[in-house]
């Protein structure tokens, strides 16, 4: 009942994000045809403005955009002539989905045990060390991790190829670039988390009932003590999917976050429109199935 | 040491931080670096540049013709593209960032504060309709926000350099700095406003609010006498962490240009000039090591104090 209703709230809050991003564009000054590389004439600029609309008031603009969503059409790209938005999306997307699958999973897989590893050791220096490493990918950024991957693996070393997409082969780098970071929030989370559920009750009573300590931290802690990891995992991976202009600038990978930066810079209004719709229905859908996930895992939730 | 039923909870908050070693160190590590990016323009005075060793007293701005020089004996860092000596470009470079990150994060926190103490003090539907607002704002993408303001203000910048009030080039890079802190500031108030908005919460119906609330005091009165003061300590734990972030961010602007505007340069956009040399004949590996290295110490320190300022506050990790 309760995601049923989540899910009817999903169109008039998606609604209300398309009709914010198509008005926080127009407020930028200027339009998509000033960075021209010749500038039109007056007479040139009516007629593109006339044949996109622009000449047109903004709540009718911002309707007839409406109604083409509606029928699937997220209008042509302002800046890109004669492709229109979805087909750009479309183009791109597979890039950006799967770079940011991939870094998703690297995160994941390293982050959790890293995590996991760090608590079981508490007050160790193993959990020194893997605390440590775990703040230290957070503060070395992607813009300076992926150029010093470059440098070192790809432009001394040989071992990678500099650039573009294609093969796995190629994927290694833009994967470490992108998912380093959330190797190590991942990882802090999931540090929190065990820490707080080893002192919780229901590890005290299983500890009582003499079960093994494995059983105790995998079976029964660590069920609960992902939860802030999978909270954490939605927005992560509406981040992740939608590209991350650093790694595709750098590694020149045909993705949809390179778009996601130039056409805000350009005021193409479709294009950043329709991309903003489609991270918030990405962030807010993955956010639903999280708290379904969450509802799963957590009996207290269930029954609350 | 005093007995501990006498400390109030600031102090007592203040004896864990400094129980824990790794946070003091960053604290004192902290201190250092942001002593010497202060003190660093005065190495280059010529009454004392005497007495100090030559690699440390050049202008960030000096060209030369030692291009791409490896870190050595006279450059420690090397030198750029421009032959400009890097070690003091990274500490002019690094002043400017801590300025943005701090500015940046004062400006989430006056927005982010405001927002959710009344929104949590006025409750019912002011609060739903504003945190709805907030909701909203989360899911969407924060770097078309980011760009959308910077670029913007610069619009309206530009119009304002020509025309017969023309401002002088002087107050239009301090505009274009203040509205890289209004924007970065503008992007980033939403998480502080929902802790605060949290915190109020609970408070709103303390005993002691109602006392006060009895003897005649005004809604603002007790927001600001009150209700805030006992805030405090959350919002100072997430504005250590919300400086780092927003030094990231300006790093990840000035990457795209539209941050700080050259001969200035930030910690970013001494990264990104440094990412644009890469090349397959020549490796000018220094020019983002330094930097970089730079970029990660301070927000290492930051977050190392951050944490370790909110273990000590939050009276859950009172374990023993």
């Amino acid at each position: 009942m309760y995601f049923l209703r989540r899910i009817l709230f999903l169109a008039p809050l998606l609604l209300l994000i398309s009709f914010l991003a198509f008005g926080l564009v127009h407020l930028m000054p200027g339009g998509p045809f000033d960075r021209e590389r010749i500038p039109a004439s007056p007479e040139i600029e009516r007629h593109l403005l006339a044949k996109y609309h622009l000449d047109e008031p903004f709540l009718k603009q911002y309707l007839r955009y409406l109604g083409g969503i509606l029928h699937g059409d997220f209008g042509p790209s302002m800046k890109y002539r004669n492709h229109s938005v979805t087909e750009i999306i479309a183009e791109g997307l597979p890039v950006s989905l799967s770079l940011g699958a991939l870094a998703f999973c690297f995160a994941m897989g390293t982050g959790i045990p890293l995590g996991f590893f760090t608590s079981v050791h508490k007050g160790e220096w193993e959990d020194y060390a893997g605390s440590f490493a775990a703040l230290l990918v957070i503060c070395v950024p992607g813009l300076v991790i992926g150029p010093i991957l470059v440098m070192f693996f790809a432009v001394q070393l040989h071992w990678f190829p500099v650039a573009l997409w294609g093969s796995p082969w190629r994927a290694i780098l833009p994967t470490l670039t992108l998912g380093l970071y959330f190797t190590g929030r991942v990882a802090r989370l999931m540090h929190e988390g065990m820490l707080s559920t080893l002192h919780s009750e229901f590890i005290t009573t299983a500890r009582a009932k003499g079960l093994s300590e494995s059983a105790i931290l995998i079976k029964h802690a660590l069920r609960i003590a992902i939860l802030p990891v999978l909270s954490f995992s939605g927005p992560m991976l509406a981040d992740l999917l939608t590209g991350s202009f650093i790694v595709e600038n750098l590694f020149q990978l045909p993705g949809i976050g390179v778009f996601m930066v130039n056409s805000s810079l350009n005021a193409d209004y479709t294009m950043v429109s329709g991309l903003v719709l489609l991270y918030a229905a990405l962030l807010l859908g993955l956010n639903l199935l999280v708290d379904f996930a969450h509802s799963i895992l957590d009996p207290r939730v269930r029954h609350a | 040491m005093r007995d501990r039923e006498h400390l109030t909870p600031n102090q007592r908050a203040w004896l864990r931080f400094r129980r824990n070693r790794g946070a003091t160190l960053a604290l004192a590590l902290l201190a250092l670096l942001i002593a010497l990016i202060l003190l660093w323009p005065i190495f280059s005075s010529p009454a004392l540049a005497r007495f100090l060793p030559q690699a440390i007293t050049y202008n960030p701005d000096a060209i030369s013709d030692t291009q791409f020089a490896a870190p050595d004996r006279a450059h420690w860092f090397g030198t750029d593209v421009h032959g400009r000596d890097l070690l003091s470009r990274v500490f002019y470079g690094a002043r400017i960032s801590l300025l943005v990150g701090t500015v940046g994060a004062a400006v989430s926190l006056i927005i982010g504060v405001l927002w959710g103490a009344i929104a949590g003090y006025c409750g019912g539907r002011w609060d739903s309709v504003m945190m709805r607002f907030v909701d909203v704002l989360y899911s969407m993408p924060t770097v078309v926000f980011v760009i959308v303001l910077v670029t913007a203000l610069n619009a309206v910048l530009g119009k304002l350099q020509i025309g017969p009030h023309a401002l002088s080039a002087d107050s239009v890079r301090m505009w274009q700095f203040i509205g890289l802190f209004a924007g970065l500031g503008a992007v980033s108030w939403l998480t502080m406003a929902r802790i605060v908005r949290g915190q109020v919460l609970s408070l709103r119906h303390a005993a002691f609010i109602d006392a006060s609330r009895v003897l005649g005091a005004s809604h603002t009165r007790i927001v600001l006498r009150h209700i805030l003061p006992n805030v405090w300590g959350v919002v100072i734990v997430y504005l250590t962490l919300t400086i780092p972030a927003i030094v990231l961010y300006e790093s990840f602007l000035s990457y795209l240009g539209l941050g700080i505007q050259p001969p200035q340069a930030s910690l970013g956009s001494l990264i990104a000039s440094g990412a644009e040399q890469i090349n397959p004949v020549r490796i000018y590996w220094w020019l983002i090591v330094f930097p970089g290295a730079a970029l990660a110490l301070t927000l290492l320190a930051l977050n190392f104090v951050g944490d370790g300022l909110r273990d000590a506050w939050d009276p859950r990790s009172e374990r023993g």
